[in-house]
């Protein structure tokens, strides 16, 4: 089972019980291996969100298992999940999630400020943070708050914050849904760069032609992986 | 997370609503100075009546013609008693034991006195040779009286410091001949400086021999040798019950009371008055306690509601934090530490407002105000245990908040 990086087995998700009871998951099943470029795609109320969020450990399946990198995630309380997400998730936004009164450069740092396995000095911190601007593109821009930027640029802030601590992982739900044609290919870019430089990159889109750009395409229907379950 | 980062975060938190955080803290700013400046003004006036107390002298007992009990109803002896003389008061000098000394005042109404090149007014007191032992008031040149000048009604005079340079400046005053209203006197002593103890100026006096007094400067004729108040001076604090129980069974004797009688005389020391004045600030201070616990309660509910309204604006804020990895726990103290300080700011700004306030306030009214130490570290923790108590519901729920929902959040 440790041999992929991610592996899901009949992962289901009820929201409300009795009769009401929604199957936002029906018993998903998914490998993604290290390195891969992977979009997951969908129409909306197929269940992608719902994969996205428990990929990214900010939800539980109601039952089924869920390995990341060789350990099972599907039974962690919260704060076992927030380490997760710290160390091993970046996450990229629709709609950026940046902190509106921080700087760039703070918003980059915020998650090495949360890592409870290194702590980390501050200096270090703020060389990390810059590092992780710098590759993408926004080296000269580190003092600027969001509001001071196009939408394109905040996401770049966004895609470096998910870079910054290293993850195993970073999963990006409808990066490109805020931003013009243009923008929305730069960041394309950036992730295809990243995944030539070996990181694993899941991507939520429901749009065709971005999702066309990755090496995957997983689809779901009604809750099910009706196609891509395995590389 | 540590504490000092976490702490910058709160602080940006606060910095951005600065009038917001500023209302927010009024209560606790309220709360914290009002315990400082009313311990300071309760402070001030106990350190007044200390003084005046401990101005009387050391180790006294004190026995007055009697007032107590009865309620003044007919059959008791109330005013209407003969109460104590000077006869008394030798009495407990020579027979009971344990006591340094025993003096009996008569301050006698102010007379004109006149020296060679000046004319004053000032008040003109009895007394007797203990005085300065007793009432703790040292003689600085001469002698005091003895009391062979008492039995002789010898013409002499001491004077209070202030007295002696209105009268003769820089000259020796001793020797000197003065008239205190109509009577010629030859001052003997000159008494040491002691300054205002409560209203009394001890340096504004002139002192005569307590028999001199009687005779010459009060209306004898109504009152005798009846003096108001008999102060004893215990040898030590240990002393002061058996001397106490002695002048009781003597004055008892010598007026002809049983032990069953009602006596015509109290007899109390510093200590009790002491007492009483701690009953009185004690339920002045219970009353403190009531003021400050109520506005710093007012002030913890401020707090709470604009942290709880505060978790709400910064819903999205939170999800953003829980995504990166911030756990509950983190979330949970970003928000504590924010409502801590928010109340220890608050705290800070009202030790500042008490602090001057007491300062104002004893400027500028009659009161004494002393700065309690103990009361500023006391509305500091409190104004700490406020803001976690209080701020411990809302860091709660947000901590409790739901990544998904909470990134949802516009």
């Amino acid at each position: 089972m440790n041999e992929h990086l991610i592996e899901v087995q009949e992962l289901t998700k009820v929201y409300g019980a009795g009769p009401a009871a929604v199957h936002a998951l029906d018993g998903v099943n998914l490998i993604i291996d290290e390195g891969e470029f992977v979009a997951i795609m969908g129409a909306s109320g197929s269940g992608k969100s719902t994969v996205m969020n428990i990929l990214g450990c900010l939800d539980r399946p109601t039952d089924g298992q869920y390995w990341l990198g060789g350990e099972d995630v599907s039974k962690l309380n919260k704060a076992q999940l927030a380490d997760i997400r710290n160390r091993q998730i970046g996450f990229v936004f629709q709609s950026y999630n940046l902190l509106a009164r921080s700087s760039a450069l703070k918003n980059v740092m915020l998650p090495l400020m949360y890592s409870r396995r290194e702590r980390r000095s501050a200096s270090e911190r703020e060389k990390l943070a810059r590092e992780a601007l710098e590759a993408v593109g926004l080296g000269d821009r580190t003092d600027h708050r969001p509001n001071e930027m196009s939408g394109g640029e905040q996401q770049r802030v966004a895609i470096a914050r998910a870079l910054v601590n290293e993850p195993l992982l970073i999963l990006a739900d409808e990066p490109t849904g805020n931003l013009d044609t243009s923008s929305s290919q730069e960041v394309v870019d950036i992730l295809r760069g990243l995944h030539e430089r070996g990181r694993t990159i899941i991507m939520i889109t429901h749009e065709p032609d971005l999702g066309a750009q990755a090496e995957r395409i997983v689809t779901l229907i009604d809750g099910r992986v009706v196609d891509g379950e395995e590389g | 997370m540590n504490l000092w980062q976490t702490g910058q975060v709160a602080w940006e938190g606060i910095a951005v609503n600065k009038v917001r955080s500023l209302l927010t803290m009024l209560g606790i700013i309220i709360g914290v100075a009002a315990v400082i400046i009313m311990m300071g003004v309760s402070a001030g006036t106990e350190a007044t009546i200390a003084e005046r107390i401990a101005g009387l002298g050391s180790n006294l007992i004190m026995v007055s013609r009697g007032f107590g009990g009865g309620g003044g109803g007919p059959g008791g002896h109330g005013f209407e008693s003969e109460g104590l003389n000077y006869e008394d008061t030798l009495s407990i000098g020579e027979q009971v034991s344990g006591i340094n000394g025993v003096v009996a005042e008569q301050i006698a109404m102010s007379q004109i006195v006149r020296a060679d090149s000046s004319t004053i007014e000032t008040d003109v007191v009895g007394a007797m040779p203990d005085f300065p032992q007793v009432r703790g008031v040292k003689l600085a040149d001469g002698r005091f009286f003895s009391q062979q000048d008492l039995d002789r009604k010898a013409k002499v005079a001491v004077l209070g410091h202030t007295t002696a340079q209105e009268l003769f400046g820089d000259a020796d005053p001793i020797g000197q001949s003065i008239t205190v209203g109509n009577v010629r006197l030859t001052v003997v002593g000159v008494m040491d400086e002691k300054g205002l103890v409560g209203e009394t100026d001890y340096d504004q006096r002139i002192y005569v021999p307590l028999t001199v007094a009687f005779d010459r400067f009060t209306m004898s004729r109504r009152f005798g040798d009846r003096v108001m108040t008999v102060y004893v001076q215990a040898e030590s604090p240990d002393t002061i019950e058996s001397a106490i129980t002695e002048i009781d069974a003597l004055l008892r004797r010598r007026h002809e009371l049983t032990a069953m009688d009602q006596a015509d005389f109290t007899i109390y020391t510093q200590g009790d008055i002491i007492e009483t004045q701690e009953a009185t600030t004690g339920a002045f201070r219970s009353l403190l306690a009531w003021v400050a616990g109520v506005s710093l309660l007012v002030g913890g509910i401020g707090i709470m509601n604009i942290m709880l309204v505060s978790v709400t604006e910064r819903t999205r804020e939170i999800g953003i934090r829980q995504a990166v990895g911030a756990a509950p726990s983190d979330i949970r103290l970003q928000f504590l530490v924010e409502a801590l300080v928010l109340s220890l700011v608050g705290g800070l700004i009202g030790v500042g407002v008490g602090v001057g306030g007491s300062w104002l306030f004893g400027r500028t009214s009659d009161m004494r105000t002393v700065v309690v130490w103990s009361s500023i570290v006391l509305a500091f923790c409190s104004a700490a245990a406020v803001g976690i108590f209080f701020g411990f519901f809302p860091a709660n729920r947000a901590s409790q908040l739901d990544p998904i929902e909470a990134l949802r959040h516009e």
